[in-house]
């Protein structure tokens, strides 16, 4: 039997056989039960629902900031409110939405049935990390809006050390710093399991790519973050003690403060994007029933990536009047990250040749990502070049091209991600034709956005205005209006993911055809997740995978 | 910096009319950036909507399960990438080592950027005028003006945070950095009148604060500079000229213009007496006023003595220009006191 003969409407299968009436979500009862949980699995849905959150957040503050800018002056915000508002945004959106997205909420509860373990290597670690992204969490919402911080999610000196921001600021980056900790806690916690507890028979070639990816993810984290606590640990000296690092009236350099904050914050966007790839490779080779393409190379280019973005954090202030060497050496490493990048796209493209396509939610999701990261990896190019990048340094060129990687990318590959993992997590199936016209939506919401966006940085609109010049008006109209759509498209898919807990099918072991480990466990897992050692295999051999009609999901062909 | 493709290649429709002597390498490399990119994109969009097509999911079709690799394909699709990276790099880089090295015998301007403004002023001296502006919540701009055809360096720093000194139109940039002076260096090209916007964070008003660039023939520029420097034959005027351009405007407020603080208002004082720190009284008279700007300290108003401390301006004012300004005082003798004391 193949796939040929999969029955496209109503499966009508019984659930019997691969439902579990005792799985890890009716292990154990009441609040402390989830509070107090080491279930690696509660610990990512928990995460799951505060990333959410604070997306939700991040996103309405993005809808107020275009709703502002439909007209060029007189918006419905003061130029403080407006440049309140852009703070909490960007601070919302990185620190405790994309960071953490990916690697704490689906790494959390994939890893280890990945690697058909039980739970990660520290169980009471990764718990205590998920108190403190809690505890830096309200400790950075408060700092943010009960002083009305209004820096930025850069916090650039010396404007975030003036007399009436200097506390708020710390308080802020300590938040950072706190939800710091979580992220390098999380990443030790995986590097540890991985290194040691693959199963006999995983061999580093023969793992799963989101695991490579969360791998070269959490080097990142544990090396990077201690950055960022070394640049509070100066902020508060120099505020505190009045030594003069960053700020010019005490013989500091805000320049300085530039290259600690951006040595964290580049290698941040590498925590942000790699995930966001290993997904896409899952996604790719399951829903094109077919093995990954060139497999090594994409395993490579996710440590290559995780290398080398720890060497361009300096294209970030290519117009600050640094040494002419230092810049031209930082933009040649800048375009050493766009190679290993270009791979891995054309890696994907080439797993869907011969293959067999399916066109569901999560894949359409995958699809868009392919479309919108290449153009936020091309558009990187002119940014990396140092003449161009003259002319559109801070302008909205800057602010398009980062988010088609940020938010075309990662966030479109989470969302495809949660799709695709959705009947594991929850063990219902969503309805599939909304899924599909919620990623449409959301695809042409997007690029609605951010297109007219490339066009206003190319034409000299600069970031971060609250009022503009009249002739950017229209663009910035169409901005808006694309906004909404996306909005309405993102709003729809998290309907389409609530409708499934209410009326969705019950979801069989495995709805898609993956060839991984999570796959041979039940929808959703037990506690234990696997009663005995599953056997390890090819993660991408789909060829002993086939359609079985009575469950409506794929068995493996003894 | 030669190009291996054609000298000037049409800059795309979007781009903002280019004005400087940077915008044909800056405009050529962008385009052949863009081409690349569309030579990149649109393949991977044919052969990504092919394949959704092609080996779609479907009854009776089933694709191979077998993982693809090839060795020569991946070689390929590694190196060309890298081979047109450099290039791309090195174009960059050449246009940037232009842009920074600032050629001999430039005409100087000198740029200081504060909350919310900008400030030019002259190799002779001669600060800016403004000019009336219908946009968005502003009236008057500051007006930088420059001579065509002639290498122009502009002389950066801050008063305050960062900012940053932006004209489109040249596709020139740079930081503007407290504690440090930065450089910026370009030759306009056609005569026109410009924007010059901030692109660094800076505040409240960052998006107002924006200026403007006219590039008019060196004759007219010289004509400028002089007019820069003039100061009116009406002792009264002149001394309102001064009290601007001298920055006088920014601490004291006089008739309805100027801040509001810290240092006290010129309105209403004239000829009364003024409160000291000390408790000493004395007469707001020309000998108060003129000891006031040559040693400000000396003898200050109560109320002021801790507020942020004035500079002397002796050597900087002309005998006749400390009249003029006494003048000035002088008639605004039965003004209210505006704001605050």
């Amino acid at each position: 039997m193949s796939v040929v003969d999969r029955p496209l409407a109503s499966p009508g299968y019984s659930e019997a056989d691969s439902y579990p009436t005792h799985h890890f979500l009716n292990h154990s009862h009441g609040i402390l039960s989830w509070a107090l949980t080491l279930d690696h699995k509660r610990i990512g849905l928990m995460y799951l629902v505060g990333v959410m959150s604070s997306f939700a957040l991040g996103g309405l503050f993005a809808l107020m900031i275009r709703i502002h800018l439909w007209n060029f002056q007189d918006g419905w915000l003061s130029n403080k409110t407006y440049n309140q508002v852009f703070t909490l945004h960007g601070a919302i959106m990185v620190f405790l939405f994309i960071i953490p997205s990916i690697p704490a909420a689906l790494g959390n509860f994939l890893l280890p049935i990945m690697l058909g373990t039980k739970d990660v290597a520290f169980p009471r670690l990764n718990l205590m990390s998920f108190y403190l992204w809690i505890t830096g969490l309200v400790f950075f919402l408060a700092a943010l809006s009960i002083t009305g911080l209004d820096t930025g999610w850069t916090f650039y000196t010396p404007y975030s050390i003036d007399t009436q921001q200097g506390g708020a600021v710390l308080a802020a980056t300590f938040g950072v710093f706190v939800l710091g900790f979580s992220s390098i806690f999380t990443g030790l916690n995986f590097i540890v399991t991985i290194n040691t507890m693959r199963p006999p028979g995983m061999s580093w070639f023969r793992m799963p790519l989101f695991l490579w990816a969360l791998y070269s993810t959490s080097i990142i984290q544990v090396l990077a973050t201690p950055v960022l606590g070394i640049t509070v640990l100066l902020l508060s000296a120099e505020r505190l003690l009045g030594i003069g690092i960053f700020d010019p009236k005490l013989n500091g350099d805000p320049v300085t403060f530039q290259h600690f904050f951006w040595f964290y914050s580049h290698p941040a966007v590498y925590i942000m994007i790699l995930p966001a790839m290993g997904i896409i490779s899952e996604l790719m080779s399951v829903h094109c029933h077919k093995g990954i393409f060139g497999y090594r190379m994409i395993a490579y280019s996710s440590i290559a990536i995780a290398l080398f973005g720890f060497l361009v954090w300096g294209h970030h202030m290519f117009t600050s009047g640094m040494a002419d060497v230092t810049a031209v050496v930082f933009s040649a490493l800048t375009f050493t990250v766009s190679i290993p990048s270009a791979i891995k796209v054309f890696n994907w493209l080439g797993t869907m040749y011969q293959g067999t396509v399916s066109l569901n939610t999560p894949m359409l999701y995958a699809l868009a990502f392919i479309f919108l990261f290449t153009i936020g990896g091309l558009t990187g190019l002119p940014l990396g070049a140092l003449s161009t990048d003259m002319h559109f340094h801070d302008t909205y060129f800057v602010v398009a091209h980062f988010h088609y990687v940020m938010m075309g990318g990662t966030l479109v590959a989470f969302l495809g991600g949660v799709f695709h993992w959705w009947p594991k997590m929850t063990g219902r199936m969503f309805n599939d034709k909304l899924g599909i016209v919620s990623a449409i939506i959301v695809f042409v919401g997007f690029n609605l956005t951010f297109l007219p966006q490339f066009v206003l940085g190319s034409r000299g609109m600069p970031r971060r205005y609250a009022t503009y010049l009249p002739e950017f008006q229209p663009l910035h109209q169409l901005s808006t209006i694309g906004s909404l759509t996306l909005g309405s498209g993102l709003l729809l898919a998290l309907i389409v993911l609530l409708m499934s807990l209410v009326n969705g099918k019950k979801a069989p072991r495995n709805p898609w055809g993956g060839a991984t480990l999570e796959w041979e466990c039940a929808s959703p897992p037990p506690h234990d997740n696997f009663s005995s050692a599953p056997t390890v295999g090819d993660p991408y051999d789909f060829s002993n995978i086939e359609y079985d009609g009575k469950t409506g999901g794929y068995v493996k062909r003894a | 910096m030669s190009f291996i493709l054609a000298d000037k290649v049409a800059p795309y429709a979007w781009f903002p009319d280019g004005a400087s002597s940077f915008v044909n390498q800056v405009d050529t490399l962008f385009t052949v950036i863009m081409w690349i990119c569309v030579v990149f994109f649109v393949p991977i969009v044919i052969a990504m909507g092919y394949f959704m097509w092609k080996f779609r999911e479907r009854p009776g079709y089933r694709g191979s399960p077998e993982a693809l690799h090839n060795n020569l394909i991946e070689i390929t699709w590694t190196v060309v990438p890298t081979i047109i990276v450099v290039w791309i790099f090195w174009e960059g880089a050449m246009g940037y080592l232009d842009m920074s090295r600032i050629p001999k015998g430039t005409i100087d301007v000198n740029v200081t950027a504060k909350k919310w403004n900008w400030a030019f002023k002259y190799e002779n001296g001669g600060e800016h005028e403004t000019i009336a502006v219908s946009e968005s919540n502003v009236k008057e701009l500051p007006l930088l003006v420059l001579p065509v055809e002639r290498d122009i360096k502009i002389i950066m720093r801050s008063e305050d945070v960062l900012h940053s000194f932006y004209i489109p139109a040249f596709r020139a940039k740079r930081d503007v950095v407290p504690g440090r002076y930065n450089y910026l260096w370009f030759r306009p090209t056609v005569e026109g009148v410009y924007d010059l916007f901030c692109t660094e964070y800076c505040g409240d008003n960052h998006s107002q604060m924006i200026a403007k660039v006219k590039v008019v023939k060196e004759a007219e520029y010289r004509k400028a500079l002089e007019k820069a420097v003039q100061e009116p034959e009406d002792p009264i005027e002149r001394g309102k000229l001064l009290y601007k351009r001298q920055g006088c405007s920014t601490c004291h407020n006089a008739g309805s213009e100027g801040a509001s603080g810290p240092g006290p208002s010129y309105n209403g004082s004239w000829g009364k007496k003024v409160q000291l720190e000390s408790g000493e009284e004395v007469d707001f008279d020309e000998n108060y006023v003129e000891r006031s700007i040559l040693n400000p300290q000396a003898q200050a108003r109560k109320g002021y003595g801790k507020a942020s401390p004035m500079n002397s301006y002796a050597g900087k004012l002309k005998k006749d220009q400390i009249e003029a300004l006494i003048a000035f005082i002088k008639s605004l003798e039965n003004s209210t006191a505006a704001g605050k004391k």
